[in-house]
């Protein structure tokens, strides 16, 4: 193949079909706290594992209401479980046992 | 598409088209790689139609590449843009009509800024009188020469000698339309049908027989983006965007696209030869591309122009399954003659796409 110097970028494009709300309705069983997350990021400003991997329960969260299962366990790979986000949730989610049942739901597939 | 919807809405955006009496501008990018479809312009509305349209060999780019790649500033590209309206004043003109959709958009952006700002425009009249020597003015109307094809679609419809329908079957011709962005997205009041729905190209087509094919990304930008494409590394940000595009209308099954845009006619047949290399796959029938036309040439078409004259061989992808199914007559051993049977030569045949 002819060398262009570049390729086709991967699109960002997601299919919002693809949202497992099965899944999601019995995480947000376990773990009601799960609807209460307004995405503002103080878990992963804070975040010790975030320095070093690429870890965000916010981003993770997103990922799983836009039927990306895969990514959003990929971003809790690095946690470490030392609870700094629990302690700057400003709506007082258990963040860490969320991480936990996220990854007893999700943590399969 | 619901039509009697979008029918409400292309009547609450109509916009003064006068008849007659126009300077033209010609766009750079369409003098490079379609000049035939300029020539085809002023063919049609000057000796078919009868109409005065002026143009001068005085006029020059509008500066629209260079201001949206950030290498000009915005006050220089509007005296470049003052001394072209200040030549139609010259020439006796107060209808100005332009040939890119970037230079009208640029146009309609820097007529704004006058309005918003008298202290601007008096700078640059200041700068254009310094500089050039020349009155500043500014046109009574602005226009996109697809609008003056669109105003004289019908008397184009009737001097057609062919209309865009399968000779075989007898159906309309699929056509996926595309509107250059800065047409209408800028300033929808400026564009006839306005932004979401334009209805310039579908007044042709539906002229001239052919159907429209509704897609997904229909609006989506056909990727062309100045900074993307002219930065090498960006490029697969532009070409994204095309395939894109390509994979939504892929199912609808379309036998040709028309293009308002110089840059959406350039990058919707080329970049399909690119994807056809690195992805190894092709939207047309049998290994052909989707042929991708000016609105000019398929007007000339219509009105039974030698497709050559029209300078379709300078299309990347060949125009011959849309031509076999109007049952428009050409000659392939003249494809690559110019004009007195001069050789233009042959581009370098390539597998990966028809």
């Amino acid at each position: 193949m002819t060398d262009f110097g570049y390729s086709i970028n991967t699109s960002s494009r997601m299919n919002l079909d693809d949202f497992d709300k099965e899944s999601f309705d019995k995480l947000a069983e376990m773990e009601p706290d799960v609807r209460k997350c307004m995405a503002c990021g103080s878990c992963t400003a804070s975040c010790t594992a975030g320095k070093f991997h690429e870890t965000s329960l916010r981003s993770a969260i997103l990922a799983l209401q836009n039927g990306q299962e895969g990514k959003a366990i990929d971003f809790l790979k690095g946690c470490m479980l030392c609870g700094k986000c629990t302690m700057v949730c400003p709506r007082g989610i258990n963040t860490r046992h969320l991480i936990l049942s996220i990854l007893k739901v999700y943590g399969t597939k | 598409m619901i039509y009697e919807g979008k029918k409400k809405i292309w009547s609450d955006y109509q916009k003064d088209i006068p008849d007659d009496h126009y300077f033209y501008v010609r766009s750079c990018i369409r003098q490079t790689f379609f000049p035939a479809s300029e020539a085809a312009f002023l063919e049609i509305t000057r000796n078919r139609l009868g109409k005065d349209v002026f143009e001068t060999e005085h006029h020059t780019t509008c500066g629209g590449i260079a201001y949206h790649c950030d290498t000009i500033p915005q006050e220089t590209s509007m005296t470049i843009i003052a001394r072209q309206f200040a030549l139609m004043h010259k020439y006796g003109y107060e209808n100005f009509v332009c040939s890119c959709v970037t230079s009208f958009g640029l146009y309609c952006e820097t007529l704004e800024a006058w309005r918003e700002f008298p202290e601007l425009k008096e700078k640059i009249a200041e700068n254009l009188l310094k500089s050039c020597g020349l009155e500043f003015a500014v046109p009574k109307v602005l226009i996109h020469s697809s609008d003056l094809i669109y105003k004289y679609r019908n008397p184009i419809a009737a001097l057609a000698k062919f209309k865009l329908v399968n000779k075989k079957t007898g159906k309309p011709l699929r056509v996926v339309e595309h509107i250059g962005c800065h047409y209408s997205k800028m300033f929808p009041s400026k564009g006839v049908g306005g932004a979401e729905y334009p209805y310039v190209l579908i007044g042709m087509i539906e002229a001239w027989g052919g159907e429209i094919i509704d897609y997904p990304e229909r609006r989506h930008c056909c990727g062309f983006g100045f900074r993307q494409y002219f930065v090498q590394a960006n490029r697969g940000y532009s070409l994204a965007n095309t395939n894109k595009k390509f994979e939504s209308m892929e199912p609808y099954n379309p036998d040709m696209i028309i293009t308002n845009c110089p840059g959406c006619s350039y990058f919707m047949d080329k970049w399909q030869y690119v994807i056809a290399e690195m992805n190894h796959k092709t939207y047309g029938e049998d290994g052909h591309g989707i042929p991708v036309f000016t609105y000019e040439e398929v007007a000339g078409l219509v009105m039974g122009y030698d497709p050559w004259d029209l300078g379709l061989q300078t299309h990347l992808v060949g125009p011959e399954p849309v031509l076999d199914k109007i049952g428009i007559p050409y000659d392939s051993d003249a494809k690559y003659k110019g004009v007195n049977g001069k050789n233009i030569g042959k581009p370098e045949e390539v597998d990966c796409i028809k």
